[in-house]
C-alpha cells in the first residue's frame, strides 16, 4: 500500500468510536471475585428457584478443573477471574414498565439510536404504517432493563422477555432447554457463563406461529471492572418463524473487559431461526489498549425435520473475537446457514468461523466467511464440517474469502473436513485478496476519497453476507464498516 | 481559460527521472495530441497530472484549471475538473458499475455543495450515455471492469467522461486494443464531449485515432520531453517518417 498525503491521513483522524460514551448511574454491584458464595448471590439477587443454583454451581466446579483454551489464533495477557465483577445493575427493583425505566437508561438507548418507546416506533419512519417494527429486549450490565412490546407478542403466543423474566414465568421450559445445545462444560467459557450469567433474553414461539415482528436484544456494558455474561435461549416449536437481532455496544475504557456468552437456539420439526447480530463491542483504541474480549459460544440444533437455522454477524468491534456460531443438524432435510463478516483493524484480533454437524439425512448447510484484515490486525477463519455416519447425502458448501488492505496486517482460515460418509458432498473455496493500489487510484481519480473507496470495495466483497440482513439493520451494518476502516488507508 | 500549463517539468518516479522539462498549455475549446514512441514519459505524464502516489515533481510548474496544484490530493484534482481516461482500466470485484459510477458523480456533486443524484434522473442518464456508446444495461450491473473486453473497458472510461464532464480529459492510450468498430465508438464519445468549455488530451501511439478525431494540436514526445508541436498535420509526417527523424528536429 502506498503512502497517504500527510493532509489526506490527517482528515481521516478526529472520528471515533460513537457508542463510547458512559452512562452516570447508581448501580449496585457484587465486588470483583469468584468463588460459590459469589455465584449464590447473583441467584439469590434473581429468586431464583434451587435447581438452578445447583446447575450453576455444578458448572462452576467443572470450569474450576477445565484449562483455558490456547489453541485460537489470538494472544492475551492472562486474564485475572478474581479481577472482575459479576453483577453490575442499576438500582432499585427492575421497573415494571416502560414509564418505570430511569430517564437517564433511556437516553443512553436514545443516543445509541435504540428505540425503546413503542409509541415512536409505531409511528414509525414518515408515519409508515407498513414501517417494519422491532420488538427490543435492553441488557444493561448484569440486567435486562426493558422488554417492548411484548403485549402484542403475547397476543400470537410468543414469549419475548429477559431470561430471569423466564425463570420466574416458564420455568419448565427453561428447565427444559437451558443446556440443551450448549452443555455447561461445552467449553471453558461457556462453562464460566453457566455459573455467573446473569440476563439475557428468552424467546419461545409457539407451532405454526410466524412471529409478527423483528425481535432483537441490544447488550450494553456500561459498568467498570465488569463483565458481561448473558444468555440466550431461543426455541421455536413446530412450523414456527422468528427473526432475531443482536446488537452490542461498550463504553471506550483503557482496561479490558470480558464479554463471555452463551446462545441457544432449538428449532424444532418445520421450524426456521434467523439469528442476525451486529457486534459493535469497543474494539480498543489504535494502539491497542482497552477493548472488549467477546468469547461467546453460539449454537443452535435443528432438532427435527426440515428445520432450519441461519446464523448471521457482522463482526466489526472489540479486541479479540473468538466465536464460531454452529448447527447441529438432527433432524432430516435440515438446514444450517452461517454468514459472517468480520473486520479486524488496528491490533484487534478475531478468530471466527462455524461448526456444522450433520447427523440426520439429506441435510446441508452452507458457510459463507468474509474476513477483512486492516491495520496491524489478525483475522483468522476456524471451521469445521462433519458429516456423521447417519447423514445421507449430506451437503456442504463452505467459501472462506480475505481481504487486505495494507501490507501489516494477517489473514489465516483453518478449515477441518471430517466426513464419514462416502455420498457426503463437501466443497470448500477459498480466495485471499488486496485492496490494491490501483484500484484506490481509479477511485481516487473519480474524486472518490480513498475511505470511501475502501467502503466501497469492502461493501463489494461483503454483499453477499450483507443482504442476508433485515433491511434495517443491513443499512446500520455497512455504515458501521465504513466507521471500522477509519484510518485503514494511511 | 487556461485548463493546463506546464512550465519545464521535471520529474521522477522511485527516484529515477523520466520526465525533463515539458512545456505545454491546453486552454478550453482545444483538443491537443500527445504521441510519442513506448517509454517517452507518456504515461508517466498523465500519472503526475493525477497526482499519483511515487510520482513526484523536481522542479517546474504545473497548474490545473488556472490554480497550482502543489500539494493536491489525487481526489481534489479530480474534483477541480481532471479526468484520466486509463491505459489499462483496472477491475474492482464486488461493486457494480452503476454503484462506482453513482459514487464518483456523487462525490463530484458533493465537492460543490449540491445533494446526491436522485436515483431515478441518474440511471435514466447513464443509460442514456450507454446506448450512445453502444453499452447495454447487462453492462451496468457487472463489476467494474471485471471480465470486460478490452473495447468494453474503454468504452467504460468514455462513459465516466461523458457522466462526470471533467473540464479537463488526459486519454492515456484510450485508442490501443481497439478494433475499427470500438475505435469509432469511443471517437465518437470523445467528439460528443468536447465542447469550448473543455480541453481533451489524447494520448496515443498511432495516428489512426485522429482519423476519427479532429486535434488542434500535436505533440511529439521523446525521452522526457516535448520535441516537437503543430497541427494535425503532423501525425501525418510521424505516421511516414516514424519517431525517429522527428526526435532529432
Amino acid at each position: 500500500m502506498s503512502e497517504q498525503s500527510p493532509s489526506a491521513a490527517h482528515d481521516f483522524i478526529g472520528k471515533e468510536y460513537a457508542a463510547g460514551f458512559v452512562t452516570d448511574i447508581e448501580q449496585e454491584t457484587i465486588p470483583p471475585g469468584l468463588d460459590e458464595a459469589v455465584i449464590t448471590e447473583i441467584s439469590k439477587r434473581k429468586n431464583e428457584p434451587a435447581w438452578l443454583l445447583d446447575w450453576r454451581l455444578d458448572a462452576y466446579r467443572r470450569w474450576l478443573d477445565m484449562p483455558e483454551p490456547t489453541w485460537a489464533r489470538v494472544d492475551y495477557e492472562p486474564i485475572d477471574y478474581q479481577a472482575i465483577s459479576y453483577f453490575a445493575a442499576p438500582s432499585g427493583d427492575k421497573p415494571k414498565s416502560l414509564d418505570e425505566v430511569d430517564p437517564e437508561l433511556l437516553r443512553t438507548y436514545e443516543k445509541l439510536g435504540i428505540p425503546l418507546h413503542e409509541q415512536e416506533l409505531l409511528a414509525g419512519v414518515e408515519r409508515d404504517p407498513d414501517a417494519p417494527r422491532v420488538a427490543v429486549d435492553a441488557v444493561f450490565d448484569s440486567v435486562s432493563v426493558a422488554t417492548t412490546f411484548q403485549e402484542e407478542l403475547r397476543e400470537h403466543g410468543v414469549i419475548f422477555c429477559s431470561f430471569s423474566e423466564a425463570v420466574e414465568n416458564h420455568p419448565e421450559l427453561v428447565r427444559a432447554y437451558l443446556g440443551s445445545v450448549v452443555p455447561q462444560s461445552d467449553n471453558y467459557f461457556a462453562a464460566l457463563n453457566s455459573a455467573v450469567f446473569s440476563d439475557g433474553s428468552f424467546v419461545y414461539v409457539p407451532k405454526g406461529v410466524r412471529c409478527p415482528m423483528e425481535l432483537s436484544t441490544y447488550f450494553r456494558i456500561n459498568a467498570q471492572n465488569t463483565g458481561q455474561f448473558e444468555r440466550t435461549l431461543i426455541i421455536a416449536d413446530e412450523g414456527s418463524y422468528v427473526s432475531y437481532l443482536e446488537g452490542c455496544t461498550a463504553p471506550m475504557r483503557d482496561e479490558n473487559q470480558l464479554h463471555a456468552a452463551v446462545v441457544e437456539l432449538v428449532a424444532l420439526e418445520d421450524a426456521s431461526i434467523k439469528y442476525s447480530t451486529v457486534q459493535n463491542w469497543y474494539p480498543g483504541d489504535a494502539d491497542g489498549n482497552g477493548g472488549i474480549y467477546n468469547f461467546v459460544t453460539k449454537r443452535g440444533v435443528c432438532r427435527g425435520a426440515n428445520s432450519h437455522i441461519s446464523w448471521t454477524q457482522v463482526e466489526t468491534g472489540s479486541a479479540i473475537t473468538w466465536k464460531y456460531p454452529s448447527v447441529i443438524l438432527r433432524g432430516d432435510n435440515s438446514v444450517g446457514e452461517f454468514y459472517s463478516v468480520a473486520i479486524t483493524n488496528n491490533h484487534q484480533q478475531a478468530d471466527t468461523g462455524s461448526k456444522m454437524t450433520h447427523i440426520g439425512r439429506n441435510t446441508s448447510s452452507t458457510i459463507i466467511s468474509k474476513g477483512i484484515s486492516a491495520g496491524n490486525s489478525s483475522n483468522a477463519y476456524r471451521g469445521r464440517v462433519r458429516m456423521n455416519p447417519g447423514a445421507k447425502k449430506a451437503r456442504n458448501f463452505t467459501q472462506c474469502d480475505s481481504l487486505l488492505i495494507g501490507s501489516d496486517c494477517a489473514a489465516h482460515t483453518f478449515p477441518t473436513i471430517e466426513s464419514q460418509r462416502d455420498d457426503a458432498i463437501v466443497e470448500h473455496e477459498a480466495t485471499t485478496s488486496k485492496v490494491s493500489e490501483d484500484q484506490l487510484f481509479l477511485c481516487r481519480q473519480r474524486g472518490i476519497d480513498a475511505e470511501k473507496a475502501v467502503a466501497m470495495i469492502v461493501n463489494g466483497f461483503c454483499k453477499e453476507v450483507l443482504r442476508e440482513l433485515p433491511m434495517e439493520f443491513a443499512v446500520e451494518a455497512s455504515k458501521l464498516l465504513e466507521v471500522s476502516l477509519e484510518g485503514a488507508v494511511g | 481559460m487556461k485548463l493546463l500549463e506546464l512550465r519545464g517539468l521535471v520529474a521522477s518516479v522511485d527516484e529515477k527521472q523520466i520526465l525533463n522539462g515539458i512545456d505545454l498549455t491546453v486552454n478550453a475549446g482545444e483538443v491537443h495530441a500527445i504521441m510519442g514512441p513506448n517509454g517517452s514519459g507518456k504515461s508517466t505524464l498523465s500519472n503526475v497530472l493525477a497526482g499519483r502516489d511515487g510520482y513526484s515533481v523536481t522542479t517546474g510548474d504545473m497548474e490545473l484549471m488556472g490554480a497550482p496544484v502543489n500539494g493536491m490530493s489525487v481526489e481534489d484534482r479530480a474534483l477541480s475538473g481532471l479526468f484520466l481516461g486509463f491505459q489499462h482500466p483496472i477491475e474492482i470485484p464486488g461493486v457494480t458499475n452503476m454503484e462506482f459510477l453513482k459514487v464518483a458523480i456523487d462525490s463530484h456533486r458533493i465537492s460543490v455543495g449540491e445533494e446526491e443524484m436522485n436515483t431515478r434522473d441518474f440511471m435514466v442518464q447513464v443509460r442514456e450515455i450507454s446506448k450512445r456508446l453502444e453499452l447495454s444495461t447487462e453492462f451496468l450491473k457487472r463489476f467494474v471492469n471485471v471480465g470486460f473486453s478490452g473495447g468494453e473497458k474503454k468504452r467504460n472510461e468514455i462513459l465516466q467522461l461523458m457522466l462526470l464532464q471533467p473540464k479537463l480529459a488526459f486519454l492515456d492510450e484510450t485508442d490501443s486494443g481497439l478494433d475499427v468498430d470500438a475505435l469509432q465508438v469511443v471517437a465518437r464519445g470523445i467528439n460528443e464531449f468536447r465542447s469550448d468549455d473543455n480541453g481533451v488530451v489524447l494520448v496515443t501511439h498511432y495516428q489512426r485515432l485522429l482519423n476519427y478525431v479532429n486535434v488542434d494540436f500535436v505533440h511529439i514526445m521523446v525521452n522526457g520531453a516535448i520535441v516537437k508541436s503543430g497541427d494535425a498535420q503532423l501525425a501525418h509526417e510521424v505516421e511516414t517518417q516514424g519517431y525517429a527523424g522527428l526526435g532529432e528536429a
